[in-house]
């Protein structure tokens, strides 16, 4: 599945809740299918900074395809990276630097956006489109 | 008579709604919301007499002049000062503390000792570490126990004849300890210390005296005290502002300038340099007028009240354990709930209309001590309710509940 496509299907799932507590329970959920990063990339280096709460993120390529494992300590963080990860996890380092992520706004956790926000949400886009981006320099 | 519900009529923020409930605001630790009367204070000076001030000939810089330094003497009053000169205006507790930092650069030798607390703010450790940089000076630390109080045997062992500064808050933001300040100001003196009391968090609360404590410098921000952000008070007694050198050069704070020598203004304009935050000043005193008009007894045994039952329902949520058990606090509880991490709790608290703070609170040391990555800080006001403490434990139980 594309990106895109993904994204959509996330979209999907989040409409047959009706308030924000199920959306956060679902959000929680998925944050326990989070590949979870070997712990010993739960260093300083993997840490994403801007987040209240730490999240580490590791990546490698697999064929032309970037595999994103992470974890956290705050479990509503756990979500979120999760759901991003799902998105952005084997898929070809291009198009991970191209997608756009509107997704986030339409499943309702649109004040995750603001960049000023304790969570880093924006952050961790950064994080992993910097994690594409080295990779499709290394790739060329 | 303390009338909470009249004086929630006061505060035009209180009414509004977060995320569709009611907003239950308990950060006050953080800033103190601003009542009708502030408002209106602020809304006059922009509307009738904005002017630059201690310069103009004309009515409205009189007026302007007039107000700011009215206010000088009313902080001065309240905080029973002995000159209204020993009362300088700053942007706030940060910009007083770096002021005194700065200005005993030049009264400090490489050796001699600052002591500061275990339980201080970011920005009571930062510049105190700047200045040791600067002029070779050792920072040592009082430690603290269990319950979040100072170690006062070892904070005696460390006084000697080398300690030339003590640095301690009056109450901790993080935990809300009381410290015993006068026993500390006391200690230090006897050994030829000066002691500089950061009172941002415990101006809400108390009313301070600084010549009761026989403080030498004191300092408070506007917006804890129901005034505005950007401004706040240096206390210092009159032979120490004499003796630090200015902070920041400019205008205002001189006496005569040629190319060759300025000479500085007298006190307190010496460290006033720059148009100040004049209706942020006027503002202060308002600030003031509003908490004393309530009256600092009838806030604190209604605080008190408050905080007392905030902890007993909230200890029964299993599970949850409060940092800073002093018996002598004010109306902070910083807490956790086993397992679940703090930033968790405020994300769901805040989809509830209830405004917490999380995190470390610019209190790292604190968190080392205790070995978490925060805390989840409820901190009340006199403004609060025990139908907002109601909402705020069924609140976290709702969170544990998701999280857990």
């Amino acid at each position: 599945m594309s990106i895109k496509e993904i994204q959509e299907e996330i979209v999907d799932e989040f409409s047959m809740f009706e308030d924000w507590m199920q959306r956060y329970e679902y959000m929680i959920e998925l944050g326990k299918s989070l590949p979870l990063i070997e712990e010993q990339y739960k260093t300083d280096d993997h840490i994403i900074k801007g987040c209240q709460s730490k999240v580490w993120v590791h990546a490698a390529l697999e064929e032309d395809k970037l595999q994103f494992t992470a974890d956290s300590d705050a479990i509503i963080t756990k979500g979120i990276i999760a759901i991003l990860i799902r998105t952005f996890s084997n898929q070809k380092p291009m198009d991970i630097m191209n997608a756009d992520t509107d997704f986030i706004d339409e499943i309702g956790l649109k004040e995750h956006l603001s960049p000023t926000r304790a969570n880093g949400l924006v952050s961790m886009i950064k994080q992993l489109k910097l994690y594409a981006v080295a990779y499709q320099t290394q790739m060329n | 008579m303390f009338d909470v519900n009249k004086i929630r009529a006061d505060f035009p923020i209180l009414q509004r709604t977060v995320n569709g409930a009611p907003l239950v605001y308990l950060d006050n630790a953080a800033t103190s919301q601003t009542p009708q009367q502030v408002i209106d204070v602020i809304v006059k000076y922009y509307s009738e007499y904005n002017a630059n001030i201690h310069r103009g000939v004309h009515t409205l810089s009189q007026e302007a002049t007039d107000a700011y330094e009215q206010a000088r003497l009313k902080i001065k009053e309240h905080f029973n000062a002995a000159k209204a000169h020993e009362i300088i205006l700053t942007s706030g507790t940060t910009h007083s503390i770096n002021l005194v930092a700065n200005g005993f650069t030049s009264l400090l030798e490489a050796g001699d000792e600052i002591i500061v607390s275990a339980m201080e703010h970011h920005s009571n450790i930062v510049p105190w570490q700047m200045l040791c940089e600067r002029t070779g000076a050792l920072l040592r630390v009082i430690p603290m126990n269990k319950e979040g109080a100072l170690e006062m045997d070892a904070y005696l062992e460390l006084l000697s004849n080398k300690t030339k500064l003590v640095f301690c808050n009056h109450v901790s933001n993080a935990l809300g300890t009381i410290n015993p300040i006068k026993k500390i100001i006391d200690e230090a003196h006897a050994v030829g210390a000066a002691v500089l009391v950061d009172g941002a968090q415990a101006a809400p609360h108390i009313r301070p005296d600084v010549r009761a404590l026989d403080a030498d410098f004191y300092t408070i921000s506007a917006h804890k005290v129901c005034g505005p952000t950007g401004v706040g008070m240096l206390y210092g007694k009159e032979q120490w502002l004499q003796k630090l050198p200015p902070y920041q050069g400019g205008g205002e704070m001189i006496s005569e300038v040629t190319f060759e020598k300025t000479t500085y203004a007298d006190l307190p304009h010496k460290f006033e340099a720059g148009t100040p935050n004049i209706c942020g000043g006027i503002a202060f005193g308002a600030g003031l007028d509003y908490m004393n008009a309530i009256g600092f007894d009838a806030i604190a045994s209604y605080e008190e009240a408050l905080l007392k039952y905030a902890t007993e329902k909230l200890l029964k949520i299993e599970g949850l354990k409060i940092y800073g058990t002093t018996a002598h606090k004010t109306a902070v509880i910083s807490f956790n709930i086993e397992g679940i991490h703090p930033y968790d709790i405020g994300t769901i608290l805040d989809k509830l209309g209830i405004a917490v703070r999380t995190g470390h609170h610019c209190a790292q040391p604190i968190m080392d001590f205790f070995q978490i990555p925060g805390t989840v800080r409820a901190s009340f006001s006199f403004y609060n309710t025990k139908e907002e403490v109601d909402t705020l434990v069924a609140g976290v139980e709702r969170a544990k509940n998701m999280l857990s």
